[in-house]
């Protein structure tokens, strides 16, 4: 496969950027209107601090509840896809330096990358 | 207050947080995480966590504008990201063990020299040449006054290093980019352009965002129906502001703004030290 040039690969990178956050603030918007619909009355209390629901932790039942158009459900998947857009950037020029052949920051960007699904995944 | 009216409220001033945020260059999170503890009494750790959120919208959503620039530097970008990261899983892991009230006086601490930082001024000096510079291939070239291109070099790699890894223990604690402290480390002590500086910042900070916003979400420190209103309105209002940025001198705005972020920082100290957070 052909070298990437820094541009293209600072151009595709921007790319991904974007996309990531159009779509995930169309999917957070989605799912706070249809939220509001249901609940305008009810008055909402953020004062005390008392650790959100168990099952929009767990994927296993939140994309099952987002398809079945449970509006918190919605959001939280958007709120998920934010959080993957800049691993994806990481993910990303973990493949453009290996393209490059630059060992030395394949090393680098890997570390990253696994710092962060470390973070995400296993660390409470 | 109703659900409603409460989100419409809470929508319109994470729009001026993250305006505010973009005017001063200290990003969004710095007047959010106040107005929401101090004006909305919504508790600190939903507050932190709806402004991480923020945080990592606005870095990535103003990111494709500014490689179309071409001033950030990935190689460095991505090395220092090493530190932030693993400073902001410290961070997160921190921000469970301290009480509130610390986390209030720390934040307003942070924000004082936040303001001080930024009203300083920066260095043009930069090197050019250095022996590890060339090792990890950092050194790159930006377009000077006169629109040549001028090379560049970096230093002091190890002391920006650790001064990352502390501007990432306060991200992750804080729920902000704390994006003053990463071009301190850039611009001020490894001599890096202060254009290269503030752009590869930018990109950095929602990486760093990502490492404590997974943890504080699976904590459940991340309400959804608080997160969702302040992103939107925070990524909206710091695109505008990045708009009005390019388009206007705001030197003297930014005064003004600073002096609004002082009394902000105050109010933060004063209500942890007396426990009203």
């Amino acid at each position: 496969m052909r070298k990437p040039s820094d541009k293209q690969v600072d151009e595709f990178i921007g790319q991904v950027l974007r996309a990531g956050v159009l779509l995930s603030s169309a999917v957070t918007m989605i799912g706070l209107v249809l939220y509001l619909w249901h609940h305008s009355a009810s008055t909402p209390n953020y004062h005390v601090f008392h650790s959100i629901s168990g099952k929009l932790r767990h994927l296993r039942q939140l994309f099952p509840d987002a398809f079945h158009g449970d509006p918190v459900a919605i959001i939280q998947v958007g709120i998920l896809l934010l959080i993957a857009t800049p691993v994806a950037r990481v993910a990303f020029l973990v493949g453009a330096f290996a393209l490059e052949r630059d060992r030395m920051y394949v090393a680098v960007s890997g570390l990253v990358l696994a710092v962060l699904l470390y973070s995400i995944i296993f660390f409470r | 207050m109703n659900e409603l009216l409460f989100s419409l409220v809470i929508l319109g001033g994470s729009f001026l947080a993250g305006m505010l945020g973009s005017l001063t260059g200290l990003g969004g999170g710095v007047v959010l995480v106040p107005m929401l503890a101090l004006l909305f009494k919504v508790d600190l750790h939903y507050a932190i966590g709806a402004s991480l959120i923020s945080v990592i919208a606005t870095s990535s959503g103003s990111a494709a504008a500014y490689v179309r620039e071409g001033f950030s530097n990935i190689r460095i970008g991505m090395f220092l990201e090493i530190a932030t990261t693993i400073g902001a899983v410290v961070g997160a892991w921190l921000a469970t063990r301290t009480p509130v009230r610390g986390i209030a006086i720390i934040f307003g601490v942070v924000l004082l020299y936040s303001v001080y930082l930024s009203l300083r001024g920066h260095d043009d000096e930069t090197v050019p040449q250095n022996k590890w510079s060339d090792r990890f291939k950092m050194n790159g070239t930006f377009p000077g006054p006169d629109g040549k291109e001028q090379k560049y070099a970096v230093k002091h790699i190890s002391g920006g290093f650790a001064t990352m890894f502390g501007a990432g223990t306060l991200s992750g604690l804080l729920g902000i980019g704390s994006g003053a402290v990463k071009v301190l480390a850039m611009d001020h002590i490894m001599r890096i352009p202060f254009k290269v500086s503030t752009t590869t910042s930018n990109f950095m900070i929602g990486v760093t965002a990502a490492a404590s916003a997974g943890i504080y979400l699976r904590r459940g420190y991340i309400d959804p129906t608080l997160a969702a209103p302040v992103m939107i309105g925070v990524l909206i209002g710091s695109l505008l502001g990045a708009k009005i940025l390019v388009k206007s001198n705001v030197k003297s705005l930014r005064l003004i703004f600073s002096a609004v972020i002082f009394f902000l920082a105050i109010e933060m100290i004063y209500n942890g030290v007396v426990g009203k957070v």
